[in-house]
């Protein structure tokens, strides 16, 4: 029998390492998966990368993970936002490490992991700072720059329903990256406003089929 | 007298150069303010890129949606026929050259359509992108929308971008509070200029070369306005 369901927020976050590469769902405060950020933080791995799009603000969630020291390195596209204060103090001061992504790049890379493939070009910042040593190559009459896949040893998201084999939908636009993030990660974790039993999702419109999920767990909002 | 286009009136003015059916994505700033002064006589679908086609107008105080935000992180509204999809549809739409128009901020337009509108020389400040580099490379149409100087009066239209570029060569045409500016093989082609505004009183304000047809008209509040100037 498939039950991905755990009961916990502890036995959903147990077991990731320090070291860990972590997908973090979200886009601004919207889609991002709290209490299991903050379930990881309680865990204690740290010296984690953290791949996400934006840093955090005020003081929970990433800005809580930054602010206890659990972060080695970001990996994000937008990390300076109103309340970011955390992520920028910690920059100033050397004391992590930034590593720049355009949003598209970060997704297409992490979708690139998911997909198997071993990377891809983009025209995207092809001219740019962000493409510095990296291959260029002219594709179609275009300069396009070559960006490697992304894969990660845990993604942290958020959906709205999931059964026990780990099928979900999402809510409206706090859907952002959980689907590509959930085919990256050997280990991907969901909190869910609710369980519902198999059978009560429409499967014209499950987004993430549950073989992209290892564990869901019910977060009462 | 000259009066430098109102944020609204250069809204408007770009407004106009939005068809009838496309879809559209609105930069982060001086571009939202499009959505807002389209006449209902057109029917755009305006995209989002954490994953959002047919955003409505920000909901009433009281109905906010906090998951519901467009790319600013401002709540918004879902259109009837809109749809939501994931981040990484939402970039296949604007790389994969879907959109029909996106409008962009700028710190630096270049003659030959460089833009660079994500960072400036600020070392203290940590670098961020965003959507940005994805949205130059990627909609079919790139429009600038800015003020034609900086706010310490230091031209932003420049014969090279001395900012970092968010992408080379994909602006074709530039609206600012004092001209229409098209992106062209032969460089910075004026059509259109705020009334009151000579060439040399332009030159002086832009640091790229500009040649002026003879059919340069002029940058009314509403738009060109084939009649002339109201009287």
């Amino acid at each position: 029998m498939i039950d991905k369901r755990v009961a916990t927020l502890a036995d959903a976050v147990a077991g990731i390492r320090d070291g860990a590469t972590v997908l973090v769902g979200g886009f601004g405060n919207s889609g991002v998966p709290v209490e299991l950020v903050h379930a990881l933080l309680e865990q204690g791995a740290s010296g984690l990368t953290v791949v996400t799009n934006n840093a955090g603000s005020g003081e929970t969630d990433i800005a809580a993970l930054i602010r206890e020291h659990r972060v080695r390195k970001i990996i994000c596209s937008y990390p300076r936002s109103a309340g970011s204060v955390w992520f920028e103090k910690f920059w100033r001061a050397g004391d992590i490490e930034l590593a720049l992504v355009p949003q598209g790049t970060l997704s297409e890379r992490m979708r690139a992991a998911g997909a198997g493939l071993g990377g891809f070009f983009t025209p995207t910042g092809a001219d740019s700072l962000l493409a510095e040593g990296k291959e260029v190559r002219m594709i179609g009459g275009r300069r396009h720059v070559f960006e490697e896949p992304l894969p990660a040893d845990v993604a942290l998201i958020k959906a709205y329903r999931a059964d026990r084999w780990g099928n979900l939908v999402y809510r409206t636009a706090a859907r952002n990256f959980g689907p590509t993030m959930a085919t990256a990660a050997r280990l991907t974790v969901v909190q869910v406003d609710e369980f519902v039993e198999l059978g009560e999702l429409d499967p014209e419109c499950v987004v993430t089929p549950g073989i992209f999920v290892d564990r869901v767990v019910e977060v009462a909002t | 007298m000259i009066r430098p286009l109102s944020p609204t009136e250069l809204a408007r003015r770009v407004a106009q150069d939005i068809p009838d059916g496309s879809y559209v994505n609105l930069g982060i700033g001086l571009p939202t303010l499009v959505a807002d002064v389209v006449g209902p006589d057109k029917e755009i679908v305006y995209h989002s890129e954490n994953g959002i086609l047919g955003m409505g107008p920000a909901p009433a105080p009281g109905r906010e949606d906090p998951e519901l935000i467009n790319a600013g992180k401002q709540p918004v509204t879902l259109l009837p026929g809109g749809s939501f999809f994931h981040h990484t549809d939402a970039f296949v739409m604007m790389r994969g050259g879907h959109l029909d128009v996106s409008v962009l901020g700028a710190f630096q337009v270049s003659a030959e359509g460089d833009l660079a509108n994500w960072a400036t020389d600020d070392a203290a400040m940590p670098p961020a992108v965003g959507g940005a580099m994805d949205l130059a490379v990627g909609a079919r149409r790139v429009l600038v929308m800015t003020t034609h100087t900086t706010r310490d009066g230091r031209p932003k239209i420049l014969s090279r971008c001395t900012y970092p570029l968010t992408a080379a060569g994909v602006v074709d045409r530039i609206f600012t509070d004092l001209a229409v500016l098209d992106v062209t093989p032969g460089g910075l082609v004026v059509r259109e200029v705020v009334s009151g505004l000579g060439r040399d009183d332009l030159r002086s304000v832009t640091g790229a070369e500009l040649s002026f047809p003879d059919d340069v008209v002029e940058l009314h509040p509403t738009g060109p306005d084939p009649s002339g100037p109201p009287g």
